[in-house]
C-alpha cells in the first residue's frame, strides 16, 4: 500500500521525480515485474501487433511484399470498404451471419433452459447424473468431429437419416448441398453441440433457490408445473436476463469453423458468413487489404455490440459482466 | 418432497420426463453408435446391400487396418496432438500462472493499467489476416511452434486464475515475509501448492483445447508430417482418401470411403471419450468459477 501511495503522490510534482519514483517502485516490486514481463510481452505481439496490423485495411498491399510495404505504401482511405458496402456479397453475408446466428439464439437460448428445468425435476438422483453427463459430452468434441458425426448421419452414402428415408420409401436428400436444409443443419448441429453445457449455469441457480419456496407452494397446493412456472423460472430469471443479453454480444459470431467446416458453394447464398467471406477472400483469393478491412468492419461492430451489451446487464443487474 | 404423497398427474410427469429425457440422451449417443457401425461395413457388404445399411451383418475391420497398420500417417498425428497437449499446457500453465500471480499482487504499481490492456484483447481483435501476417513475419508458419505460441495466454483463463489468486488471503504473505521468506519462495512454496486446485482445472481448459483445436494448425501447416490429428481427420472427412506416400502398395479390396470416414471419427474420439467421465466434474467446477465476476 504504502509503496503505491508514494508513486501516485509523487507522479505529479515532476518528470525527474516521477521518473525516480517508478524506478524505486519497480526495484521494490522487481520480482513481480519480471514474472508479469513475458505474459505481457506475448500480449502485446500476438494481440496489438496485429491490432495495428488492421491499418492495413486503409491501404494496398499484397502478400508478396515485405515489411516495410506496411509502412510505405499510401493510404487509400476507404476504398475497401466501399468497394465491400457496395457489393452484393454485402447484403449477403450480413443476412446469412445475422439469420444463422438469429436462428441459433432462437432455438438453442430457450433449449438449454427447457432442459434445465426438465433435469431439475428429476428425483432419482443416478439417472439425474446420467442424463447430465451425457448432455455435457458433446462439449467436449472437437468441431471437425461435430461436424464429421453430421456429415456420416447426413450423408446419401449410408448414412442414418438417408437410411431411414429410403427404408420408409423416399428419395434421398442431398442435406448439405441443400440451400433449403443447410441453415437447419447448422441451428440443429449446434443445438445438439451446445445444450447441455449450456444448461448448467441455469441448474446452479436453480440449486441456490430457498427450498422453503417449494415448499410454501406445495402447502398452497401449487402442483410441479406451476411451482416450475411461479417459482423455480423467476428464481432463475436474473441468471436469464444476463445470458440474453451476453449472447446478443455475440450475435456477429455465426459459427465460423462449423460453416467452414460443412459449407460448399452450392449452399454460398445462405450458408456463407462474413468470417468465411474474409477467409475465402484473405487466404485463398491473396486480397489481403480488402479481407482486413471486412474483417475489421466486423470487429468494430461486434465491439460495439458487446459494450452495448454489457452496459445493458449493468442497468439490468447493478452488475456487469466487468 | 417430504409427507405429501405425489398426486397421480405427478407422477405421469415424472414418467413423461423420464421419457423425454431419456430419448434426449439418446440423440445425443445415436450420431456416435451410428458412425461406428458405418465405420466396421466392408466393402463387400456395402456393394451387396447398397448403400443404406443400419447394421452391418459381420463386422469389418478393414477401415482400421488401413489408417492403422498401412501406413504412419495417424500415429504421427497423435504424435503431434500429444506434443502439443502436453508441451503446450504446460507452458500454458507456466506463463497464464505467471502473470495471473503478479497481477493478483495489490500493491503493484500499474495494475490495473496492465489488467486494462490485457482486457482490451478480449473486446477487439486485429482478425485473420493481420494474424497471419505476423505469424508469416515470425518464421512460424509451418513448425510445431505455431500450434503453441500464439495461443500462449487465454485472457479468459487468466482472469479466472488471476481471481484464485485474489481469494488467498495477504495473512499467508505476511507471516512469510516475517519468517524471512523472499517472494520466490513464497510464491514456490506456499502459494503454488495452495493452487493445485485451480491450476489443474484450467490446465484441463487448455489440454482440451489443444485436443480439439484444427483452424491454426489448417492454415499455418503444409507438411503432412505436422498435422495434428483433428486436421488429418478433416482432410479424410473431405476427400475420403488417406494421403500418405507409405500407402501405396496396393489393396486389394479396400474399405469403402464412408467406412473410412466413419473409422477415423471414431480412432480420434475414442481417447476424449475415455478420459471424458473423469475430467468432466472439473469442467464444471471451473466454469461455474469464471462466470462469477471477481
Amino acid at each position: 500500500m504504502a509503496a503505491s501511495k508514494s508513486f501516485r503522490s509523487a507522479a505529479a510534482p515532476g518528470l525527474r521525480a516521477s521518473r525516480r519514483t517508478l524506478w524505486t517502485a519497480v526495484k521494490l516490486h522487481k520480482f513481480y515485474y519480471l514474472l508479469i514481463l513475458p505474459g505481457m510481452l506475448y500480449f502485446v505481439v500476438f494481440d496489438y501487433i496485429p491490432m495495428f496490423g488492421v491499418m492495413i485495411a486503409f491501404k494496398d498491399i499484397s502478400p508478396f511484399a515485405g515489411v516495410d510495404a506496411i509502412f510505405r505504401e499510401e493510404w487509400v482511405g476507404l476504398k475497401h470498404f466501399e468497394r465491400f458496402w457496395n457489393s452484393y456479397y454485402f447484403w449477403n453475408v450480413m443476412t446469412n451471419t445475422l439469420a444463422i446466428s438469429g436462428y441459433k439464439l432462437l432455438f438453442g437460448f430457450p433449449a438449454s433452459i427447457v432442459l434445465a428445468l426438465l433435469i431439475n425435476e428429476l428425483r432419482n438422483l443416478v439417472f439425474k447424473r446420467v442424463v447430465q453427463t451425457i448432455s455435457y459430452l458433446p462439449h467436449f468434441i472437437s468441431n471437425v468431429v461435430v461436424a464429421g458425426l453430421a456429415m456420416m448421419v447426413l450423408s446419401t452414402d449410408g448414412g442414418l437419416i438417408n437410411s431411414l428415408i429410403v427404408r420408409f420409401g423416399g428419395e434421398p436428400i442431398h442435406f448439405l448441398g441443400s440451400p433449403e436444409h443447410f441453415r437447419s443443419i447448422l441451428v440443429i448441429s449446434h443445438v445438439w453441440q451446445t445444450v447441455g453445457w449450456g444448461s448448467i449455469l441455469y441448474l446452479a441457480a436453480m440449486s441456490g433457490i430457498d427450498p422453503g419456496l417449494y415448499e410454501a407452494a406445495k402447502i398452497d397446493g401449487a402442483g410441479r408445473f406451476r411451482q416450475a412456472w411461479h417459482i423455480t423460472l423467476p428464481g432463475i430469471s436474473p441468471v436469464i436476463a444476463i445470458m440474453l443479453v451476453l449472447s446478443i454480444g455475440g450475435l456477429l459470431n455465426a459459427g465460423f469453423e462449423q460453416v467452414l467446416l460443412l459449407y460448399s458453394p452450392a449452399v454460398y447464398e445462405v450458408a456463407d458468413i462474413i468470417d468465411t467471406y474474409v477467409y475465402r477472400e484473405g487466404l485463398t483469393s491473396l486480397n489481403y487489404s480488402f479481407a482486413t478491412a471486412v474483417g475489421l468492419f466486423k470487429n468494430v461492430l461486434a465491439m460495439l455490440l458487446i459494450l452495448g451489451a454489457n452496459y445493458a446487464a449493468k442497468r439490468m443487474n447493478q452488475t456487469g459482466i466487468w | 418432497m417430504s409427507g405429501l404423497k405425489p398426486s397421480a398427474g405427478e407422477r405421469a410427469f415424472d414418467a413423461l420426463n423420464i421419457v423425454v429425457l431419456t430419448l434426449l440422451s439418446l440423440a445425443f449417443l445415436i450420431p456416435f453408435l451410428s458412425v461406428l457401425s458405418t465405420s466396421l461395413i466392408s466393402a463387400e457388404e456395402a456393394m451387396r446391400r447398397g448403400a443404406f445399411i443400419l447394421v452391418p451383418e459381420r463386422i469389418d475391420f478393414g477401415a482400421y487396418d488401413m489408417l492403422l497398420n498401412r501406413g504412419k500417417i495417424i500415429y504421427n498425428a497423435y504424435k503431434v496432438t500429444l506434443f502439443r497437449v502436453v508441451v503446450g499446457t504446460l507452458l500454458n500453465l507456466l506463463f497464464t500462472s505467471m502473470l495471473a500471480y503478479g497481477l493478483a499482487r495489490r500493491t503493484l504499481p500499474g495494475r490495473n493499467a496492465l489488467v486494462l490492456i490485457i482486457f482490451l484483447t478480449m473486446i477487439f481483435h486485429g482478425g485473420l489476416i493481420p494474424n497471419y501476417m505476423l505469424i508469416d513475419k515470425l518464421g512460424l508458419k509451418d513448425t510445431l511452434w505455431v500450434l503453441i505460441l500464439p495461443g500462449l495466454i487465454s485472457a479468459w483463463n487468466l482472469f479466472i486464475m488471476r481471481n484464485f489468486f485474489l481469494t488467498l488471503p495477504e495473512e499467508l504473505e505476511e507471516s512469510a515475509v516475517i519468517d524471512g521468506a523472499n517472494p520466490a519462495v513464497i510464491l514456490w512454496k506456499i502459494v503454488m501448492p495452495l493452487s493445485m486446485p485451480a491450476i489443474a482445472t484450467i490446465g484441463l481448459f487448455y489440454a482440451v483445447h489443444h485436443w480439439n483445436d484444427w483452424f491454426g494448425a489448417s492454415i499455418y501447416i503444409n507438411s503432412q508430417n505436422k498435422l495434428p490429428i483433428q486436421v488429418i481427420m478433416r482432410n479424410i472427412l473431405l476427400t475420403g482418401i488417406v494421403h500418405d506416400e507409405t500407402q501405396v502398395q496396393y489393396i486389394r479390396d479396400p474399405p469403402p470411403a464412408s467406412s473410412l470416414k466413419s473409422a477415423i471419427i471414431i480412432i480420434s474420439t475414442l481417447p476424449i471419450l475415455f478420459v471424458y467421465p473423469f475430467i468432466q466434474r472439473y469442467f464444471v467446477k471451473g466454469m461455474l468459477v469464471g462466470s462469477i465476476k471477481g
